[in-house]
């Protein structure tokens, strides 16, 4: 909240005009830029995992247990990269691009993991795994049920 | 009344106290910044072997304590009173330092403006009397500043345009009651100014208000204005905060003229993609007790106002909802 008096001598700008004057000189997000980026590093993630998924078929497996162990895989990758400090330098260039991908959910496990080792594997590791995937896991299960329980009176 | 007290917000010191020493150390990138060179250590890596960044920091600003008194030629038992403050909860950095060094400590939380804000507080103690020697150090460390305000450090993710880079580095200085060296001639201790800024992707325009608060209260109080300085510098506005300080300062008819900069401006170069600029206490610490000393030092500048500047906020009030208000300290340090 906004001081409500300034006693004088003070800057003779309000709290609106300073609103404006901020949004003026407060440089914009590089969206095109961004978007471009998260495009294609976000697509080469996704043809990464659409060729171990082929392998896996190619191997063998069903395309259910294909997608399984293409799934995993992805998740190990992100992890790894995560662990050898190299997909924060891939997520600062891709943005969303490397964020949405199952490697960026795996990436948003393994930092904290990495960063509150430090304070034990109890209240440091465990209570602070999920601080970054918590809300993604608590309104994507929820969402899911949500629609199933649609799809159950619908059908 | 106090014949100490100018108008205001303002003190000035009757017998203005010198700044005995001055010492900086800092991490890897600030190294490589363009006042890589005036900085009196610069660690190899931002973790020095320490078990954690926490205790890093903290090692950081205990080497700083130490290096500022033996710079100043002191036995460390004619130091009164240490005044330092960092950006962790509890300011443990500092606490902890001031652990190793057995004298009386007085814990300072300013958020950044805590080396000017040290810096005026020391003085008045020295010049009220109840002080010799004091000395006065901030920290801050990047890794620890990201996990506490921000996100784990191996996440992956982008940083806004307007967002600034946590300085690692310490830097102190010693003040003493007489002696040679740059004197410390007034202070004048700002408000808390909020002007509802809530995003914390952008410090600068949140601090901006704050500083040209104090700017033109410094002014008014001691009848100034900008021409009267060689440098008028702020604690890590940037350039987003730079930018709005100087346009609000002009809008309340305040010229500053061309001396107007920012450490969070001058510690990094635009190559080392750090956005609008640096921040943290040690931002204006390190580049007060590096570069600005030694061209005090060197007869380049005579007058000099820092001004401090810090965003009080924590991540609780963010989440609350709250806006981030802020705080500016301005010293003047003339040669």
């Amino acid at each position: 909240m906004a001081n409500q008096t300034l006693r004088k001598p003070t800057i003779s700008v309000t709290p609106q005009a300073y609103k404006t004057l901020s949004q003026q000189l407060t440089p914009k997000p590089t969206i095109l830029k961004n978007i471009v980026r998260a495009f294609v590093v976000g697509g080469v993630i996704c043809a990464i995992g659409q060729v171990i998924l082929n392998l896996f078929v190619i191997g063998g497996l069903t395309s259910i247990e294909a997608s399984t162990a293409a799934t995993a895989t992805m998740i190990f990758l992100g992890a790894l990269l995560t662990g050898l400090g190299i997909y924060d330098t891939i997520g600062k260039f891709a943005g969303a691009g490397s964020i949405v991908p199952v490697t960026g959910f795996a990436n948003s496990i393994v930092a904290p993991a990495m960063e509150f080792q430090r304070e034990g594997y109890i209240l440091g590791v465990g209570s602070k795994l999920f601080t970054v995937a918590g809300p993604v896991l608590v309104y994507g299960i929820t969402t899911s049920i949500v629609v199933g329980i649609i799809y159950y009176i619908l059908h | 009344m106090n014949s100490k007290r100018m108008g205001n917000q303002t003190v000035v010191f009757a017998n203005p106290p010198v700044i005995l020493s001055s010492y900086s150390v800092v991490g890897p990138k600030e190294g490589q910044g363009p006042l890589g060179k005036t900085f009196d250590h610069v660690w190899k890596d931002v973790l020095h072997g320490e078990k954690s960044w926490e205790v890093a920091e903290s090692k950081m600003l205990l080497e700083t304590m130490q290096g500022a008194i033996q710079q100043a030629q002191l036995p460390q038992d004619k130091i009164d009173f240490i005044l330092a403050g960092d950006l962790l909860n509890q300011i443990i950095a500092s606490s902890f330092a001031a652990r190793q060094m057995a004298l009386p400590f007085i814990g300072l939380y300013g958020a950044c403006s805590t080396m000017a804000l040290s810096m005026a507080m020391g003085s008045m103690l020295i010049d009220g009397g109840f002080a010799e020697h004091v000395l006065a150090g901030v920290s801050s460390h990047h890794d620890t500043a990201e996990r506490q305000f921000r996100a784990p450090t191996e996440q992956g993710n982008q940083r806004a345009m307007s967002a600034q880079w946590t300085v690692t580095g310490a830097g102190c200085v010693v003040l003493g009651g007489s002696g040679t060296g740059p004197r410390i001639t007034a202070a004048t201790l700002g408000r808390v100014v909020d002007f509802d800024e809530t995003d914390i992707s952008n410090m600068g325009a949140a601090m901006a208000p704050a500083v040209a608060d104090t700017i033109i209260n410094h002014f008014h109080d001691l009848q100034r204005q900008a021409s009267d300085y060689d440098l008028i510098v702020s604690g890590d506005l940037g350039t987003v905060g730079l930018a709005l300080a100087t346009e609000v300062l002009k809008q309340s008819g305040v010229d500053m003229g061309t001396g107007f900069s920012d450490c969070g401006i001058m510690i990094f170069d635009a190559s080392q993609d750090v956005h609008a600029g640096a921040s943290g206490c040690g931002c204006s610490s390190v580049v007060f007790a590096g570069d600005i000393m030694r061209r005090i030092k060197a007869g380049e500048l005579k007058r000099v106002l820092l001004v401090g500047s810090g965003a009080l906020h924590s991540p609780t009030s963010s989440l609350q909802g709250e806006s981030i208000p802020g705080i500016g300290h301005a010293v003047v340090i003339e040669a």
